[in-house]
């Protein structure tokens, strides 16, 4: 059952239209993590959920309430930004008890809520500081325990690791993480990192100019995206996305690929998605993932299919973990993802492995992925 | 070449040095000047005798001196605890996101520009029982009405308060308005969400973040205050009798009216202690919250 439900949400500032029919649900214990580049609405969707922003119209239900026109207070919500928003002029202590002074809660129940959530975090030590004599991330977690200490049923994250330096932000998403996992409450998290996303998710919503352009499960929108922009956006390094005509090889389809100063080169493709007969003799986009693409000792032997092919490589960068090589197909680089001490070198031919299963067909004019 | 790179070398000494000498003289030398004649029997004209610090203690035991330091302290009080708590209120309304307020903002910072003379005369006249309000108010039927402060000897101080204060918190707001608009967005969605009323997130959270801000203005309004004479002079003149005289008014008529130049030098020396005492410790703070990281 849904926890979280989102539906129809629009919202537009005069005529100018910010998340155009957005609908969402995620179920209780669930994490959320909104993504897309910068502008896309996602902080905006986040905002609208907390309260801080009216929607124009539709709706948003928190267990099964809708919490449109309520006070961000009374939506029964937490929220933690980027800035961390702490109050200047209070401790630590102050910052995370302010919530329950305006509301009332005695004295002694404040402390101990404290104490709670200090020992939790492992800020206990810093209780008497004020915000500004801490690093970047203390901040942070001290921005979590305001959060924490309401106990809310759902935590709202505004990119909370983007002001982070790139060590610091790793060890706080697992940090995030292993608080999830202990705490079970529901999260929506926006980032326009795709990482944080692949990691921290449940569900991950990728929006673009205020449209969702996919919803679903981590491997899902990794695996089977559903257009262009999510291929391309999902995926560090990102997907390749070449240009590949299809021809009829008897009842079965090739893809032939350009390469440079030679034949082109055509893999059959057994197990072709139904809707690609359609193309046959016209170009779509073929878009594999650098994992896919690897030499011929690297395949993956759980493969269904496994094309293979002669590429003249470009370039070759040896990242310690993977080696990664360039080179050219259907007039645009391609990156493979090689084993660390794969024998290849630049400027020489090497013989690279397609895994077919994981190959992803577009439509070139509409992008939307061809099923 | 090596002359020319030594002329690019010495060029922004030279620039400067003109500006640099003449505030030494004009500034700094005559500070200097003026404490030394502090300490002379200077009457109408500067001598050189040595008293020590005679005039010093002839200042402090004149009621004259002594009514202008109690109506400075009324009047700085009042000067700076209005138009900080004006300014800042003004600063809160204005933002609020209101509309035209690219218009109203230059409305309340214009007194400002004019010269503390032209407000002066202007409240003089306004506040002028024979020409100003009150016989306004009794052109229009209020017979009754009277407001004659500034010709009261208890009350005149009150009305040099009210052209200051006309004068300067538009300029309070003007700062207070600039720090509130450096309060990240969201703290306050932080507070809403906390629970907190508009006025609560004011109280509890923005008015102590505009700490710096009151500093600033505190030590504005009171070098203003302290220094304040060409409103009092086109005011009051000091009076009724010496109902108005502040430090600076006393500074000026003991040292080039009274031809008692050695005392009015020494209150002139009282005045800048006054202004350093203020000065001084706010630049220590700002220079050394500089250097933090």
């Amino acid at each position: 059952m849904s926890f979280l439900r989102i539906e129809h949400l629009r919202k537009s500032y005069g005529s100018l239209e910010i998340l155009k029919d957005i609908s969402l649900e995620i179920e209780e214990g669930g994490f959320l993590v909104l993504v897309g580049p910068s502008g896309c609405g996602k902080s905006t969707l986040l905002n609208s959920i907390a309260g801080l922003e009216p929607i124009t119209s539709g709706d948003i239900l928190i267990n099964d309430k809708s919490v449109v026109g309520l006070h961000p207070s009374k939506r029964d919500i937490a929220m933690v930004f980027q800035s961390y928003a702490l109050y200047p002029n209070m401790t630590v202590g102050g910052n995370i008890a302010f919530g329950m002074e305006i509301r009332g809660v005695p004295k002694e129940e404040r402390e101990a809520s404290i104490q709670r959530v200090a020992d939790m975090l492992q800020i206990g030590h810093l209780l008497d500081r004020k915000p500004s004599q801490l690093s970047g991330g203390q901040r942070q977690r001290v921005a979590m325990g305001r959060a924490l200490v309401r106990d809310p049923q759902v935590f709202l994250f505004d990119e909370p690791l983007s002001n982070l330096d790139a060590k610091l932000r790793i060890d706080m998403r697992t940090e995030i993480k292993r608080l999830h996992a202990r705490m079970g409450t529901t999260i929506v998290y926006v980032t326009h990192d795709q990482v944080e996303a692949m990691t921290l998710a449940t569900r991950i919503a990728v929006l673009k100019d205020g449209i969702l352009q996919q919803f679903g499960s981590p491997s899902e929108i990794y695996n089977n995206p559903e257009n262009v922009f999510v291929a391309d956006f999902m995926g560090s390094p990102a997907m390749n996305l070449l240009t590949a005509r299809v021809e009829a090889d008897g009842s079965a389809l090739r893809v032939s690929l350009a390469r440079d100063g030679g034949e082109p080169l055509r893999l059959s493709i057994p197990n072709a998605p139904s809707g690609l007969s359609n193309y046959a003799g016209k170009e779509v986009l073929f878009g594999i993932r650098p994992e896919a693409l690897t030499d011929m000792d690297g395949a993956d032997r759980n493969a269904g299919s496994i094309g293979e092919g002669d590429c003249l490589i470009e370039v070759v960068e040896p990242a310690g973990s993977d080696t990664f090589a360039v080179t050219r197909l259907g007039g645009k680089e391609v990156v493979a993802r090689l084993r660390a001490d794969a024998d290849i070198r630049a400027g020489e031919t090497s013989r690279l492995a397609f895994n077919l299963d994981k190959v992803v067909y577009f439509d070139p004019k509409t992008e939307q992925r061809i099923r | 070449m090596d002359n020319r790179s030594r002329l690019q070398e010495l060029l922004p000494k030279i620039v400067l040095a003109p500006s640099l000498i003449v505030v030494l003289i004009f500034v700094y030398g005559f500070i200097a000047y003026t404490g030394f004649l502090s300490m002379t029997d200077s009457k109408m004209l500067p001598s050189y005798g040595f008293v020590g610090l005679s005039n010093y203690s002839k200042l402090w035991a004149l009621p004259h001196w002594w009514r202008a330091i109690s109506n400075l302290a009324i009047f700085a009080s009042l000067y700076i605890v209005i138009s900080s708590v004006l300014g800042l209120g003004l600063a809160i309304l204005l933002d609020q996101k209101i509309r035209a307020e690219g218009l109203l903002r230059p409305i309340y910072l214009y007194p400002m520009a004019l010269s503390f003379i032209v407000t002066g005369t202007a409240w003089k006249w306004f506040l002028d029982p024979g020409i100003g309000l009150e016989n306004t108010m009794h052109l229009w039927g209020w017979d009754s009405f009277s407001f004659t402060w500034i010709k009261d000897r208890n009350y005149a101080i009150y009305c040099v308060v009210i052209a200051a204060v006309w004068q300067s918190s538009g300029f309070v707001m003007a700062m207070f308005l600039a720090g509130l608009r450096g309060v990240d967005n969201e703290i306050i969605k932080a507070a809403q969400i906390d629970g907190a009323s508009t006025v609560t997130v004011y109280r509890r959270i923005i008015i102590p973040m505009m700490r710096p801000v009151f500093l600033s203005a505190f030590v504005v309004l009171a070098h203003l205050a302290i220094k304040a004479y060409d409103l009092v002079v086109a005011l009051t003149g000091g009076g009724p009798g010496q109902a108005t005289e502040l430090p600076a008014t006393f500074m000026y008529s003991y040292t080039f009216t009274r031809n008692q130049m050695g005392i009015g030098a020494s209150s002139a020396i009282i005045m800048l202690a006054m202004i350093f005492s203020i000065i001084i410790p706010y630049l220590y703070s700002e220079l050394r919250g500089e250097k933090r990281p």
